[in-house]
């Protein structure tokens, strides 16, 4: 009997297994098709001080192995992910929640995250500080190691919760961003954002994108997050949530190898709904198969030797 | 919605870039007409939501159009094959909302949803009027099969090498208390103008998951932001925002 149990500071989870951000709503559309309290937890749709409707459509184009999207971090604000969107996920979700959150000033993130400090579903903060379809937003604060410190003490000094800095991969040095993270009391990193990326169509010889950038997401770019995961993981002392491209549960263990504490699935979510209950359910096979008894052993097991 | 395998029946060219496929296996999430499908093909990333022609208990009758990659792999599917498909995404045509006599204006590959909805409202006992626009003779299809449902049908060409020159709306001068459309965004500005009652617009997007997850295909209406997949693709015209 394998053990898939994990601590996230200081919350132990069932399993590693995260719904990412953003392809998982709140968790309702899932909740429809199989429990999703299977899950070790879910990090619910970036949330912002104000509503916002995002970017025009198409907001979704296709590559090789993965995907663009430039949705724009649309959500009803936090007033009405208080008021409605986390009672009705209360009813299919009984677990601690991870509560995203998005913003465009140092002041955006310190308000939204105070709202939702006092909600007690929510167990983690995820903040994301690297968003990159937001026009001088979110972007812009995941590029900057002082402004990474700046929103990390913001967000500290209004709630008691752990709190993982989401970091953007495009960056020289990702180490450099993580550090200061940590040096400002960041209780774990989540790592990473989607790629910026277009697709151009060749009938209209235009980006595909309204936006015409994206985030890219999905199976490519999984060796990137790999690299940046392991390059982080010898550079903080505080655990990481690995995620880019996961789709199968030994993905999940390259994650852990590389040196996540926890896994999150992002975009395989919207072309397999099923992808976190399968992984979950494979996950045992698969451990036995590479003669794992207790995941958490593995966390940064590529770095021994 | 369910997901199942599904296997392929027959695949069959109708019109140029045109085809029509059967698929067999459980269709108990089809609830309504104008839903749609989405299907997962080998060496492309996304789905491909195909909207639903027809189904039965046992079968779904999908028409699409070659358009692309995805699109190029399935006409070359065989009978036989499988099929790894999302069914029942969406929100259809409400039939409730005609009173006596629809009429049904397709566009092209916006056509074939207006099929199922054809034969259910002709099953709830209502008169049904269809017209149908296409760009030449030669790309004509399902002119036959809406008549044999008991449909008054028009044909519009663009080009008049077949019934009546021009767009659809050169055929809408007839009577009906409520409209049921689906085709290109042109085709939709020109009912907007033309039609004289309330109706039904279904719409096309690009979408990443197609059960309302990702928030990719969003559009704003009067009533609030709508996902085009799970709130959508048919929207009323009262809400539509041009």
């Amino acid at each position: 009997m394998v053990n898939t149990k994990v601590d996230l500071c200081g919350i132990e989870i069932s399993n590693p297994i995260i719904p990412a951000s953003g392809t998982f709503g709140f968790g309702y559309e899932f909740a429809d098709l199989y429990d999703i309290n299977m899950l070790g937890t879910f990090s619910f749709k970036g949330t912002t001080k104000d509503a916002r409707f995002g970017n025009d459509t198409p907001r979704i184009a296709e590559t090789p192995c993965g995907m663009l999207n430039s949705v724009g971090l649309q959500n009803p604000g936090v007033e009405k992910v208080i008021s409605e969107e986390l009672p009705k996920l209360k009813k299919v979700f009984t677990k601690p929640v991870m509560a995203n959150v998005s913003g465009f000033a140092v002041e955006d993130y310190a308000y939204t995250c105070e709202k939702l400090d006092s909600e007690a579903q929510i167990g983690w903060f995820e903040v994301n500080i690297s968003c990159p379809n937001v026009h001088g937003g979110g972007l812009a604060f995941g590029t900057s190691a002082k402004n990474a410190e700046l929103v990390t003490k913001a967000v500290k000094k209004v709630t008691n919760k752990p709190v993982f800095i989401k970091l953007s991969p495009n960056v020289t040095d990702i180490t450099e961003i993580a550090k200061a993270c940590e040096a400002a009391g960041a209780d774990g990193i989540s790592l990473i954002n989607t790629l910026l990326g277009m697709r151009i169509d060749l009938k209209t010889k235009k980006p595909i994108l309204a936006n015409k950038m994206g985030g890219f997401s999905g199976p490519a770019i999984k060796p990137v997050a790999l690299r940046m995961i392991y390059q982080v993981y010898d550079a903080v002392k505080i655990p990481l949530i690995g995620m880019g491209g996961v789709s199968t549960a030994e993905d999940v263990i390259e994650m852990m190898l590389a040196g996540a504490t926890a896994v999150q699935v992002g975009a395989a979510n919207l072309v397999e709904p099923y992808a976190c209950k399968n992984i979950i359910e494979d996950l045992p096979r698969v451990m036995e198969k590479y003669n794992i008894n207790n995941l958490k052993d593995i966390i940064g097991g590529a770095h021994n030797g | 919605m369910t997901q199942g395998i599904y296997e392929i029946k027959s695949n069959i060219c109708l019109a140029p870039s045109i085809f029509k496929m059967i698929i067999e296996g459980d269709t108990g999430a089809l609830t309504m007409p104008g839903q749609f499908v989405n299907i997962k093909i080998d060496g492309l990333y996304l789905r491909r939501p195909i909207s639903v022609c027809d189904y039965s208990d046992t079968e779904i009758t999908l028409i699409y159009k070659v358009v692309g990659e995805g699109t190029e792999i399935m006409s070359q599917m065989r009978d036989g094959d499988t099929l790894d498909v999302l069914v029942g995404l969406g929100n259809g045509f409400d039939i409730s909302k005609c009173q006596n006599t629809a009429l049904l204006i397709g566009g092209g590959v916006g056509i074939p949803p207006l099929y199922k909805l054809c034969k259910d409202l002709i099953g709830e006992g209502k008169n049904v009027k269809v017209v149908l626009g296409f760009n030449t003779k030669s790309e004509i299809f399902y002119e036959d099969e809406f008549k044999h449902l008991g449909a008054e049908v028009f044909v519009t060409t663009v080009d008049g090498s077949y019934g009546i020159k021009g767009f659809v709306t050169n055929a809408m001068d007839i009577d009906y208390d409520y409209f049921y459309t689906c085709g290109p965004l042109p085709m939709f500005k020109a009912i907007e103008n033309t039609a004289k009652t309330s109706g039904q617009y279904s719409f096309e997007e690009r979408m990443g998951c197609g059960f309302g997850a990702c928030m990719g295909c969003s559009c704003k209406t009067k009533y609030g932001n709508k996902r085009i997949c799970k709130d959508g693709p048919v929207l009323e015209r009262e809400e539509i925002i041009w």
